[in-house]
C-alpha cells in the first residue's frame, strides 16, 4: 500500500521567517514537462517593501561582521546545501527538465560556487583595496565597502546554479539582498531559503520573493531604500524591458548591473564559465581615507 | 595699534592672451566662431570673450572626429606612445602654468592663489600620473593574470562643471586618453576658456587630430553630446539632478557612465580635536573655492560641549579672511561664479534664517560690481533645515551639534548624498571607527579637501558612481570582459 | 611692557584675599591633605583674572568654555602619596615659603594654582594640565605656516614691515670668541644701522653673554637700545639652580634690561614639569625689573605638542616672552614652531588676560623670512603683538638684509653688500 506524500508548502523567505505573500495570492508552479509541482506564494510590491525593510535592518550587522565570519557562514551554506543535495537535484531536475545527472552537476557546481565565494570574503579588500602613494605626508588607503541593500533579479533559467551565482557575490562582500526568483522556476530558491535559515546566515541578509518578475521588479527598481540592482533576471521575461528598470533605478542613482547582452538582446549568462570578479565589484563602493602622518 | 595692511598685489593679466571669440576644437582645429555667447569675469562682470554655442551638428562632427581617431591613428598606437603624449601635455601645462592660472581666475572668479597652488599643479599631476599607466594597464589589477588586456570603450563624452574647469578637465581627459579612448569634452557654459586654451596645448603636444575635441555651449550641447548614439561612455561631474537625467537617458543602452555629483559633507569635530588645525580644516573645508566644491564640508558637526568655543575661534579666524580681487595674490576668497549661483546662495541662506538659523559674517567690504558673497556662518541649524540638507555650493557653513560618536555618524549619514566627510579627533581608534561608519567615498581625518591623482575620488548614494583617480579610476574607462560571444556577466553601468 | 605688570599688581590684591579665604575653608571642610588619600578640588577662576576685558577678544564668549578645551582648569587629583608616584627627586609640592625668592616665585605658584584650579601645585597637577592642552597636528600646522608664507607683501606694506622688523631685532653675538671690541662694534651698528640713512630705525636690543653686559650698556648709552643677556648656563642649561640664579643675578646687576634664560630640557623631557616651572619662577624672581625671555629650545623638544606644553609652562611660571631657540641647536626658529607659540600666547591672553611676547631666534636671515613671520604675527596672534614690546627676532645677519631691501625701496635699484656696514 503506497503512502501518501506529505507535500511541502513553498513560501517566501523574509527577515529570516517564511511568511506567505501579504497579498494572499499564490500561483501554480509546473515542471518543465508541465506537471503540477506546487502552489508558490505570489509575492507582491508589499512583500518587496517588507523585504527591503528586513534587508536594511540586517545590513549593519552583516556588513559589520568580520570578513572571516562571513566566509564561514557562506561555507556553512555550502555544507548544508551539500547535505540536501538530493532534494535540490530533484527540484532542479523538475524545474529545468534536466536528467538526474545533469541536475546533479548543476547542484554540485552551485555548492562549489558558494565555496569559491566563501573564500573571497576576506580577500576582496586585499585585491581591490589600495594604499595610494599621494604626494604629501598622508596615509591614504582605499578600501571596498558593501554598497548596501541590493535588489537581485535572479535568472529565469538556471534555478539554482544561476541563483547562487548572483546571490553569493552580493552577500559575500557584506551587502544584503532582496531576491526576486525565477518566475517559472521558483522552487529551488525557496528551498535555498531553508538552507540559509539553517546555516547561521542572519535573518534579513537574503530575502527571497517568488513572484511574477514583470509585476514586481519595477517596484524593486524604483525603491528609494535599495542601493543597487542586478538586472540579470530581466533577460527572457515577457513584458519586462530592462532599460525601463534601469531608468527607474536612476531616481536614487542605484548602481545597476545590466543583463548580459548578445546581439543587442538580453540573455542569460553562461553559468559554467569562470565568474571572475565582475559580480563582486559591481556591488562595492570604494572608500578612501586620508590621515596626516606626523609626530 | 599698528595694522599690517597688505598693499594690492595683483597678478599680471598680461601673461595670457584672450581672443575676442572662439570656435570649437574639432578634429585638431578650431572651427570658425558662430552662434556666439558671452563669457564674463564674475569678479567685475566684464566681457572676457565670446564662444560658440555648439549645435547638434557640431556635436555630430566632434563625435565623428573622435570616432575616426579611435578607429585610426590613436587606436593603433601602443600604450607607451600614448603615454608619451600625456607626458608632453603634463609638461606643457607646467610650462604654461601661470597663463592657465590667470585665465582660470579671470573666467571662474576664484583666487589666483588657488589656481596657482591647487588647480593647475594638480591638473598637470593628473596627466603625469596617468601617462605612466598607458603602457601598464595589464598590471592595474582590473583583469586576472593572463586574462584579457583591458580595452578602451571608444568615444567618451565628458561634461564638466565650472568650479574647477581645468582640474576637472584633467580628471576626465587624462585617464580617458591613458586607457586609449578618444574624447569629446564640453566645459561649463560659464568657464570655457581654460578648456579652449587646453585645446592649444593639445596642438602644441602634436596630439593626433580628433583624439581630444572641445565643444562649448550650454546644457543643450551637453545633452546632445551625452545622448549621441555613437558615444560609448559618459563621464559627468555636476549636479545630482543632471546626473539622474543622464542615468535615465542611457538606461537600456550599452553606454557606460560615471557620475560625480553633489554632496553635503559633514565635518565632524570632537572635543579632543587638534583645535587650531581643526579650525583651519573647517575654513579650508567650506571656504576653499568660495565653497563651490561638491565635497565641501558644508555641515559642521561639533561636539556640543565645545560648540561655543569652536564657533568663537572660527569667528576670530574668519575675521582674517580676505575677500576681494581674485587676481590679488592675498585674496582668500574670490567671486561667486555666476549671478545664478549667487542668487541660489542668497535664496538658501534666507531660507535658513527664516527657519531659525543665526547668520553671521565677518565685516568685509564686497566689491560693487561682480558676484560676491561674504564668508558666512549659520549657527543653530537643525538637521531638518534646508541649509542642512540642500547643497548650497557657496561660502556658507551650517553649524550643528552632536553628543556622541554614534550620533555624529547618524547625522553625517542622514543625507541622500555620500561624497565626503571629515573627522577631527586625536584619538586614533575613534578615527578608524568613524571612518568605518561614515557613508562617504572620501573620508578626511584630521585634514580636509586633499586631492591627489593617485587617490580615488567619488561618492556613495546620490553623490554618483564610479571613481576618478588612482587605480580605481581606470576601471571606468576600460572594458575587461573577453571579446568572446558568450557573455558571463552583464556590464556595470 | 610695564603695563601688564601694573595690571598684575592691581589684580593680585583681591586674589590674595580670596585665596586666604579659600585656604581657611579648605582647612576646615576638606580633610587635610596629609590624612586623606586624595583631595579633589577644582577652584573657579577668580574674576580678577578676567578683568582686563579690553585686552580680551570676545572674552565673554570664550570664558564659558575655557575650562573645556585642553583642560585649562581641568580638575586634578592631588595625591598625598605623590612623593612616591610623582617626581621622586623634586619635592612634589612647591612650597612658596621655602622658595629661594619668596616674593615673585610664590606669586607664580599662587597664580599657577589658580589657573590650574588646584589647591596645591604638584607635578601631577602640572602634567594633567599640560597634557590636557589640545594636540597639534604636525601636517596641518606646517601647512598653515606654509600658507601664511605665501602672502605677497609689496610696496608700502613692505616698507612698513621692513622698518618694523628692524625695530624688532635683538642683534645678537653669542660666541666664545666674543671680545669687548666685537661687542662695541655690534653696539655701534645698533645705534647707527645705516650710516647712509639716519631715518633707519634701531634694533630693539643687543643680545650678549652676561659678562659683556656692562660693555654693551656703556657702548649703547642712552640710544634706547636695550641690553639682553643670555643666562642660566646658556645654551645647555646644565648647571645647578644656584649657578643659574647667580648667572642671572650677575647679568641683572651689570645692567641687563632683559634676561634670556633656557629651560631645563632634560627635566621637561623626563616629565619633571614642576622642576622646569620652579626654575623659571625662581629666575623670574631674580630678574627684578628685567624682562624674562624663556628659551624653550624647540629643536630639542622636537614635537609641536611639546612646544605647546613648554610654552604654556613658561607663561604659567611668569615668563614675559617665550623664545624658540638658543641658536646653538638645529633646527632653530621655524615658521611652524613660531606659529604654535603665537597660538599659545594668543590663547594665554584669552585665558588670563596677560599678554606674553614671542621671539623666534636663529636661522632667520632674509627680509622675505622676516616678513613671513610678521604676517604670521598679524594673522595668528593679532595686531597687539606687532610691536617690539611683544615680538622680537633673535638674529644677526638679518639686519643687513633688511637694510639692503630698505635701500632698494628708497632708491629703486637693487643694493649690494658694499653698501651696508658689517659690525
Amino acid at each position: 500500500m503506497s503512502r501518501l506524500d506529505v507535500r511541502k508548502t513553498y513560501k517566501l523567505y523574509i527577515g529570516g521567517a517564511f511568511p506567505r505573500s501579504e497579498s494572499g495570492r499564490s500561483y501554480e508552479v509546473v515542471s518543465a514537462s508541465g506537471e503540477f509541482l506546487a502552489n508558490a506564494s505570489m509575492g507582491s510590491r508589499k512583500d518587496v517593501r517588507d523585504a527591503v525593510v528586513a534587508a536594511r535592518s540586517a545590513l549593519r550587522g552583516w556588513s559589520g561582521a568580520t570578513a572571516y565570519n562571513r566566509g564561514q557562514v557562506l561555507y556553512r551554506v555550502g555544507e548544508v546545501l551539500e547535505g540536501r543535495r538530493s532534494q535540490f537535484v530533484d527540484e532542479v531536475a523538475a524545474a529545468e527538465g534536466l536528467s538526474a545527472r545533469a541536475a546533479t552537476a548543476h547542484v554540485e557546481a552551485a555548492i562549489d560556487r558558494l565555496v569559491w565565494y566563501a573564500g573571497w570574503t576576506d580577500k576582496v579588500a586585499q585585491v581591490l583595496g589600495n594604499l595610494n602613494p599621494v604626494a604629501g605626508p598622508f596615509f591614504n588607503v582605499s578600501i571596498p565597502e558593501p554598497t548596501g541593500v541590493v535588489g537581485v533579479l535572479a535568472p529565469q533559467g538556471s534555478s539554482l546554479l544561476g541563483l547562487v551565482s548572483v546571490v553569493a557575490p552580493v552577500i559575500a562582500t557584506g551587502n544584503t539582498a532582496v531576491v526576486l526568483t525565477s518566475g517559472d522556476r521558483p522552487l529551488p530558491a525557496v528551498t535555498l531559503g531553508e538552507v540559509f535559515a539553517t546555516s547561521d546566515l542572519p535573518g534579513g541578509v537574503v530575502n527571497i520573493i517568488t513572484a511574477r518578475t514583470a509585476e514586481v521588479a519595477p517596484w524593486l527598481a524604483s525603491h528609494r531604500d535599495v542601493n543597487a540592482i542586478d538586472l540579470t533576471g530581466a533577460a527572457g521575461v515577457d513584458g519586462l524591458v530592462w532599460g525601463e528598470l534601469e531608468a527607474a533605478a536612476a531616481d536614487n542613482l542605484k548602481r545597476v548591473l545590466r543583463p548580459a547582452i548578445a546581439g543587442n538582446v538580453a540573455v542569460e549568462p553562461d553559468w559554467s564559465a569562470d565568474p571572475g570578479l565582475g559580480r563582486l565589484r559591481a556591488f562595492l563602493e570604494t572608500k578612501t581615507v586620508w590621515h596626516p602622518k606626523g609626530i | 595699534m599698528p595694522t599690517f595692511e597688505y598693499a594690492p598685489a595683483p597678478e599680471s593679466r598680461a601673461v595670457v592672451t584672450i581672443e575676442k571669440s572662439y570656435g570649437l576644437f574639432i578634429d585638431g582645429a578650431f572651427t570658425r566662431p558662430k552662434a556666439l555667447f558671452d563669457t564674463i569675469n564674475p569678479a567685475d562682470e566684464r566681457l572676457l570673450a565670446q564662444v560658440t554655442q555648439a549645435g547638434p551638428r557640431d556635436v555630430d562632427k566632434a563625435v565623428a572626429a573622435a570616432r575616426r581617431a579611435f578607429d585610426g591613428k590613436w587606436g593603433a598606437l601602443t600604450g607607451a606612445e600614448r603615454g608619451k603624449y600625456l607626458f608632453r601635455i603634463a609638461r606643457i601645462l607646467q610650462e604654461r602654468a601661470r597663463e592657465f592660472a590667470v585665465l582660470e581666475t579671470l573666467d571662474n572668479g576664484k583666487p589666483i592663489k588657488e589656481t596657482r597652488d591647487v588647480d593647475i599643479p594638480i591638473a598637470a599631476a593628473h596627466f603625469f600620473y596617468h601617462a605612466g599607466w598607458a603602457d601598464k594597464l595589464e598590471h592595474a589589477g582590473l583583469t586576472p593574470a593572463g586574462g584579457p588586456t583591458p580595452r578602451p570603450h571608444g568615444v567618451v563624452a565628458q561634461v564638466i562643471p565650472w568650479n574647477f574647469p581645468l582640474l576637472m578637465l584633467s580628471w576626465k581627459i587624462a585617464p580617458a586618453l591613458a586607457t586609449g579612448n578618444t574624447v569629446v569634452l564640453k566645459p561649463a557654459e560659464t568657464t570655457p576658456l581654460s578648456a579652449l586654451l587646453f585645446a592649444q596645448v593639445c596642438q602644441q603636444a602634436g596630439l593626433p587630430a580628433g583624439v581630444v575635441n572641445i565643444i562649448t555651449g550650454d546644457g543643450r550641447t551637453g545633452q546632445a553630446l551625452v545622448e549621441h548614439p555613437d558615444v560609448d561612455k559618459i563621464a559627468f561631474t555636476g549636479s545630482t539632478e543632471v546626473g539622474k537625467a543622464i542615468a535615465r537617458s542611457i538606461a537600456g543602452t550599452a553606454k557606460k557612465a560615471t557620475l560625480e555629483l553633489g554632496g553635503k559633507a559633514a565635518n565632524i569635530v570632537f572635543d579632543d580635536a587638534p583645535i587650531d588645525q581643526a579650525i583651519e580644516g573647517i575654513v579650508n573645508g567650506i571656504f576653499f573655492n568660495q565653497g563651490q566644491v561638491c565635497c565641501a564640508g558644508s555641515r559642521l558637526l561639533v561636539q556640543e560641549n565645545v560648540h561655543d568655543q569652536v564657533v568663537a575661534r572660527l569667528k576670530r579666524r574668519l575675521e582674517t579672511l580676505r575677500v576681494g580681487d581674485p587676481l590679488d595674490k592675498n585674496s582668500d576668497l574670490g567671486a561667486i561664479n555666476s549671478r545664478a549661483q549667487l542668487d541660489r546662495i542668497n535664496r538658501l541662506v534666507d531660507a535658513g534664517v527664516d527657519e531659525g538659523a543665526q547668520r553671521w559674517s565677518p565685516e568685509c567690504t564686497l566689491p560693487a560690481t561682480g558676484f560676491w558673497f561674504p564668508p558666512t556662518l549659520l549657527t543653530g541649524v537643525a538637521q531638518t533645515h534646508r541649509v542642512a540638507t540642500e547643497e548650497i555650493f557657496g561660502p556658507v557653513l551650517s553649524v550643528l551639534t552632536f553628543r556622541t560618536p554614534a550620533e555624529a555618524v547618524a547625522k553625517a549619514n542622514n543625507t541622500p548624498y555620500g561624497l565626503s566627510a571629515g573627522v577631527w579627533t586625536e584619538k586614533g581608534s575613534r578615527i578608524l571607527w568613524m571612518a568605518d561608519h561614515l557613508k562617504a567615498g572620501v573620508v578626511w581625518a584630521n585634514t580636509f579637501n586633499r586631492f591627489d591623482p593617485t587617490s580615488p575620488f567619488g561618492g556613495y548614494k546620490e553623490s554618483g558612481y564610479g571613481r576618478e583617480g588612482g587605480r580605481h579610476g581606470l576601471e571606468a574607462y576600460v572594458t575587461t570582459s573577453p571579446r568572446s560571444a558568450s557573455p558571463t556577466t552583464g556590464a556595470t553601468r | 611692557m610695564g603695563a601688564p605688570q601694573a595690571r598684575w599688581l592691581f589684580a593680585w590684591w583681591p586674589l590674595a584675599r580670596w585665596f586666604v579665604a579659600q585656604w581657611f575653608v579648605a582647612q576646615w571642610f576638606v580633610a587635610p591633605a596629609h590624612h586623606a588619600d586624595t583631595s579633589f578640588r577644582v577652584l573657579p577662576m577668580p574674576d580678577c583674572l578676567r578683568r582686563n576685558r579690553d585686552l580680551v577678544h570676545r572674552a565673554d564668549e570664550l570664558a564659558a568654555d575655557r575650562r573645556r578645551w585642553g583642560g585649562y582648569t581641568r580638575g586634578v587629583t592631588v595625591s598625598t602619596t605623590s612623593s612616591t608616584t610623582d617626581n621622586p627627586v623634586a619635592d612634589p609640592v612647591v612650597d612658596p615659603a621655602a622658595s629661594s625668592v619668596a616674593g615673585s616665585a610664590s606669586s607664580a605658584v599662587a597664580n599657577a594654582r589658580d589657573v590650574l584650579g588646584v589647591s596645591r601645585l604638584t607635578n601631577r597637577a602640572l602634567t594633567g594640565w599640560l597634557h590636557g592642552l589640545p594636540g597639534v597636528d604636525q601636517v596641518g600646522c606646517e601647512g598653515r605656516a606654509s600658507a601664511l608664507g605665501t602672502r605677497s607683501v609689496k610696496t608700502t606694506s613692505k616698507a612698513w614691515a621692513i622698518d618694523l622688523a628692524i625695530g624688532m631685532i635683538d642683534l645678537t653675538t653669542l660666541e666664545g670668541a666674543d671680545t669687548v671690541g666685537k661687542v662695541r662694534s655690534l653696539c655701534a651698528k645698533a645705534v647707527v644701522p645705516d650710516p647712509l640713512d639716519p631715518s633707519t630705525p634701531r634694533p630693539a636690543a643687543i643680545c650678549v653673554y652676561g659678562d659683556m653686559v656692562a660693555t654693551a650698556k656703556e657702548a649703547l648709552g642712552d640710544s634706547g637700545v636695550r641690553v639682553a643677556a643670555v643666562a642660566t648656563a646658556f645654551p645647555s642649561g646644565r648647571a645647578s639652580l644656584s649657578v643659574k640664579l647667580a648667572d642671572t643675578r650677575d647679568a641683572v646687576r651689570a645692567g641687563a634690561d632683559e634676561i634670556d634664560m633656557v629651560i631645563d630640557r632634560g627635566a621637561f623631557l623626563s616629565g619633571e614639569y614642576l622642576t622646569v616651572f620652579s626654575q623659571i619662577a625662581d629666575v623670574k624672581a631674580e630678574c627684578g625689573e628685567a624682562h624674562l625671555k624663556v628659551i624653550l629650545e624647540t629643536g630639542e623638544l622636537v614635537t609641536y605638542d611639546n612646544v605647546r606644553r613648554a610654552a604654556h609652562l613658561a607663561m604659567l611660571a611668569g615668563g614675559d616672552f617665550i623664545k624658540t631657540s638658543t641658536g646653538k641647536v638645529a633646527p632653530a626658529a621655524t615658521l611652524p614652531v613660531t606659529l604654535v607659540m603665537l597660538e599659545a600666547v594668543r590663547d594665554w591672553r584669552e585665558l588670563t588676560g596677560v599678554q606674553v611676547g614671542v621671539k623666534p631666534a636663529g636661522g632667520i636671515r632674509t627680509t622675505k623670512d622676516a616678513i613671513k613671520y610678521l604676517v604670521m604675527v598679524s594673522e595668528v596672534a593679532g595686531e597687539n603683538w606687532l610691536s617690539p614690546d611683544w615680538f622680537r627676532f633673535g638674529a644677526s645677519g638679518l639686519l643687513n638684509d633688511l637694510l639692503l631691501q630698505r635701500q632698494k625701496l628708497v632708491t629703486g635699484a637693487y643694493s649690494g653688500s658694499d653698501y651696508v656696514t658689517i659690525d
